[in-house]
């Protein structure tokens, strides 16, 4: 579905990837791992469309594509990034449709805010996940979980076929981690490709197929989830293992 | 107690309204007439109709420091063109006119070119007053041409009582609220006020949208100003100045957060009915009016201190 052909990126005199394959198939889901400055915000920013490559190819359903944060959408890859992007200020519902809310006519002409059917397909939207958000909930006083729960349901929202999570777990309690890998799989049985940027070992082992990590820019590994082992990935993130 | 702390402090300024409009009609024989409440209520509609669109500028986090000046340029140029003989539809289209300019001014200058809104608004503040100045050349202008009585029954008549003012808030007021809650337009200016990178991400087009509020603002300030000298019968470059307190007061007493985000049309209205009846009530009590200023500033700083006592409580 998603494919990457020897991707670069360079900011300056920085390298922050070089030439890095990918490959992604509907309903995979891959872990996406590396220490800090790795690269692995940098490529996300690439197929979110953020950041064009300086060099290689980005392939969707096996044509040569070029992504901005608009053509990524509408070819039906989300991002939901690590602080979230919500408005404390307003409800789950208004969040899971900003710029995209849902108008009725009233009078048959004039066009207005259709809360109602908002109300409702946010609440499907929140079952489907599993979450136990409240449409009409504030963001600002929602549990970390819940925050998670509403930012995956906006991104759900376009029905896309790939999403791409920085961080989901971080900055939340142990029990609202479990709520958030549920939501995962979820969307894995949904058909869904998640690609996933985590810094937590026993997230990436418990819901990846597989586990992607790079090193200063480089893919030093892609292998099946089930074929390697944590102890395997700590080296080859630390450089102690060179490649796998 | 939580629960109360929740209300909305629409609910609880127009409580606080009450309650002071109770005390006053005991203690103080001229204050529930007739005369005495039509006075105020035609008073606080000038202020409250300006206040709507201030509310919705807070709301992106932004602030109109600039709309009592705006008043007076709007004022000047309305009161010029109609002592030029032309009739009040055109009178009123050149002060609109000069209201939208400056609204985009602000808007353009906040939203295209990322500049604090409170040093761009503060800077038309002195613009707009310096121009009504220039162009008024600092006389009074109170010959208004063919169309005179129009003007002066348009702001200073009544309609079943009630000032024509006041209607027009009403009706302001009621628009604004089904706009707070039902445009989309509305739902983006408190997204923009509450994180407005992520907005921006959403897709939602952040700039046209402060650009908005700061025109709809001061084409408030422009309605406000026309009111206002068909009341007064005459308008000097004066007009508006230090009105933009009043009107910024009103809008935070009434719930709209300085750090963006929240606010509402019946909150901008009650905020604005506190503010003028408190006015009313010093003056009745026989105090100095030279205090009023003293008051007004005080209540805008109580109704900061009173939110954060809020957030803190929930």
């Amino acid at each position: 579905m998603l494919e990457l052909r020897s991707v670069s990126m360079r900011f300056g005199a920085v390298e922050a990837l070089q030439g890095v394959d990918l490959e992604l198939a509907p309903g995979e889901v891959v872990g996406l791992m590396g220490d800090n400055g790795a690269g692995k915000s940098t490529l996300l920013k690439i197929v979110a469309g953020n950041f064009a490559p300086t060099s290689g190819e980005l392939r969707w359903d096996g044509q040569p594509v070029e992504l901005t944060p608009l053509s990524a959408r509408e070819h039906g890859i989300e991002a939901v990034y690590q602080d979230l992007a919500l408005c404390d200020n307003l409800s789950a519902t208004a969040n899971v449709f900003l710029g995209r809310e849902l108008h009725r006519r009233l009078f048959g002409v004039l066009p207005v805010l259709d809360h109602a059917a908002m109300r409702k397909r946010s609440a499907e939207l929140f079952d489907e996940l599993g979450s136990d958000t409240r449409p009409d909930d504030l963001v600002r006083r929602m549990s970390g979980g819940q925050r998670q729960a509403t930012a995956l349901a906006r991104a759900r929202l376009s029905a896309p076929r790939l999403m791409l999570l920085d961080e989901p777990t971080a900055a939340i309690s142990v029990r609202q981690i479990a709520e958030v890998l549920e939501l995962i799989r979820r969307l894995r049985d949904q058909g869904v490709s998640v690609l996933l940027i985590s810094h937590r070992m026993s997230d990436v082992f418990a819901v990846a197929d597989r586990v992607v990590v790079l090193r200063r820019g480089r893919k030093v590994a892609d292998k099946a989830v089930a074929g390697s082992s944590p102890e395997e990935v700590t080296a080859l993130i630390t450089g102690a293992l060179e490649a796998a | 107690m939580r629960s109360l702390l929740r209300a909305p402090q629409s609910l609880w300024v127009t409580l606080t309204v009450a309650a002071l409009a109770g005390v006053m009609s005991l203690v103080s024989e001229p204050f529930a007439s007739a005369d005495n409440i039509f006075n105020i209520s035609r008073n606080f509609a000038f202020i409250g109709l300006i206040a709507l669109g201030q509310t919705a500028v807070i709301a992106t986090g932004g602030i109109d420091l600039s709309v009592g000046s705006v008043m007076g340029l709007a004022g000047i140029v309305t009161g010029l063109v109609l002592g030029s003989g032309q009739p009040l539809i055109v009178a009123a289209a050149a002060g609109l006119g000069c209201a939208l300019l400056c609204g985009l001014v602000n808007g353009s200058l906040v939203a295209y070119f990322r500049l604090s809104p409170f040093v761009v608004t503060l800077g038309m503040l002195s613009i707009a007053r310096s121009l009504a100045l220039v162009i008024s050349n600092n006389r009074m202008i109170h010959d208004f041409g063919p169309d005179e009585d129009l003007l002066l029954a348009l702001g200073g008549g009544r309609f079943l009582g009630v000032a024509n003012p006041v209607w027009l808030l009403a009706v302001a007021a009621l628009c604004a609220a089904v706009w707070f809650r039902y445009s989309r337009l509305a739902r983006h200016v408190l997204a923009v006020g509450g994180n407005e990178d992520s907005t921006r991400l959403a897709g939602v087009p952040v700039a046209r949208v402060k650009l908005t509020v700061y025109v709809l603002s001061s084409l408030l300030a422009g309605v406000s100003a026309i009111l206002m000298i068909g009341w007064l019968g005459a308008v000097t470059n004066a007009l508006g100045q230090g009105y933009e307190l009043r009107v910024i007061a009103s809008a935070v007493i009434g719930g709209a957060n300085l750090m963006g985000g929240e606010g509402g049309a019946f909150g901008a209205v009650a905020g604005a009915a506190l503010i003028e009846l408190i006015r009313n009530s010093l003056l009745l009590l026989g105090v100095d009016p030279y205090w009023q200023g003293a008051f007004v500033g005080g209540s805008i700083v109580a109704a900061m201190l009173v939110e954060r006592m809020r957030r803190a409580g929930r």
